[in-house]
């Protein structure tokens, strides 16, 4: 009988289970610390803390040591990818010349293709404020189309290279509408 | 007639490439995605879509790089499904929902977030998890 009711209890255990679930935020690479909000039916955490943690099953928000992520989460952050590199390429005006300052940064930039084992090239082309918001989207688009061809030229394999333009939404110097600024009128480019 | 059929395919290869949400940057151990009720072995540099589902092994790992440089790594023992990628590279404007069944998944945010807080989302069976920018590590298992 005893035996019965024990076997029943564990039999209940197993059917009312629910996965043990774990949310962690991490400080990233550079100490920055940002949010996660995690939401189970109608309680809602928010994790704004290094290691906070939030686990089913306990109302309050926890903290977990970085040893223990390391024991329970070393091989899946082992596996993250390279972060994305940025850089900066800057043209003579009008031609597909690097600027003097933009050869070492090209040089860094093959530096970093070259550390990854899949590298994919994203090139974002940016423009300063003056024209139309559109006309703007257009020109960044084909700045970053002649930077693709100009990296197809030096070698590097047109299908591994996506263009995107951003028009004047990503000032790298903030000024107010309709400035000539060169410094914002650049190329970008993620390596990944 | 040549030159329109060379259009066309241009095109559908084009509309592949937009479909990519993200490329297989990290495989080891046993791993595999499903697409499409089939069972491809995973490789460095294939594309990874909407819908489609990587699990692991006891000793697999799998790190992916998506359009917008959000990175997201799958742990050992993992059943992760990739269920909508949506990313306007003009705006950054997009939707990134995935669910993680079993297993461990790390993440850092990329440009997403940064535009719109919060849409960029990890469902698992009890709780959704909504990242408004930073690193963080999400496990479903059965141990304490």
């Amino acid at each position: 009988m005893a035996a019965l009711a024990v076997a029943a209890l564990i039999a209940l255990a197993l059917l009312t289970a629910k996965p043990v679930e774990t949310f962690v935020v991490l400080p990233s690479a550079d100490g920055h610390i940002g949010t996660v909000v995690v939401q189970r039916g109608d309680t809602r955490q928010v994790l704004n803390q290094p290691y906070a943690a939030s686990r089913f099953g306990e109302a309050e928000v926890t903290r977990i040591s970085p040893t223990e992520i390391d024991r329970n989460y070393a091989a899946t952050l082992h596996a993250l990818p390279h972060r994305p590199a940025s850089f900066l390429l800057y043209f003579v005006t009008g031609t597909d010349d690097l600027t003097e300052e933009s050869k070492p940064e090209l040089e860094r930039m093959l530096a970093a293709m070259r550390a990854r084992p899949s590298p994919d090239v994203l090139v974002i082309g940016h423009t300063d404020t003056v024209g139309e918001e559109a006309t703007n989207d257009q020109l960044s688009a084909q700045r970053a189309e002649r930077v693709k061809g100009f990296l197809i030229g030096i070698g590097i394999p047109g299908e591994r290279i996506r263009t995107a333009g951003r028009g004047e939404r990503e000032l790298l110097v903030p000024t107010a509408d309709e400035v000539d600024e060169p410094r914002n009128r650049r190329v970008e480019i993620n390596v990944r | 007639m040549r030159a329109s059929l060379a259009l066309i395919l241009f095109c559908v290869s084009a509309a592949a490439l937009a479909a990519d949400a993200g490329e297989i940057k990290v495989v080891q151990g046993s791993a595999y995605l499903e697409r499409a009720g089939e069972r491809l072995a995973l490789k460095v540099g294939m594309p990874v879509r909407e819908s489609d589902v990587v699990v692991t092994g006891s000793n697999g790992t799998v790190g992916i790089t998506f359009a917008d440089n959000s990175l997201l790594s799958i742990g050992p023992n993992s059943n992760f499904a990739l269920e909508r990628y949506v990313f306007n590279s003009t705006t950054h404007a997009g939707q990134f929902e995935s669910r993680l069944n079993k297993g461990t998944l790390a993440g850092v945010s990329g440009k997403i977030v940064k535009q719109s807080p919060e849409a960029m989302r990890v469902h698992t069976p009890s709780a959704i998890m909504g990242v408004r920018g930073t690193e963080f590590v999400v496990q479903v298992g059965d141990k304490h």
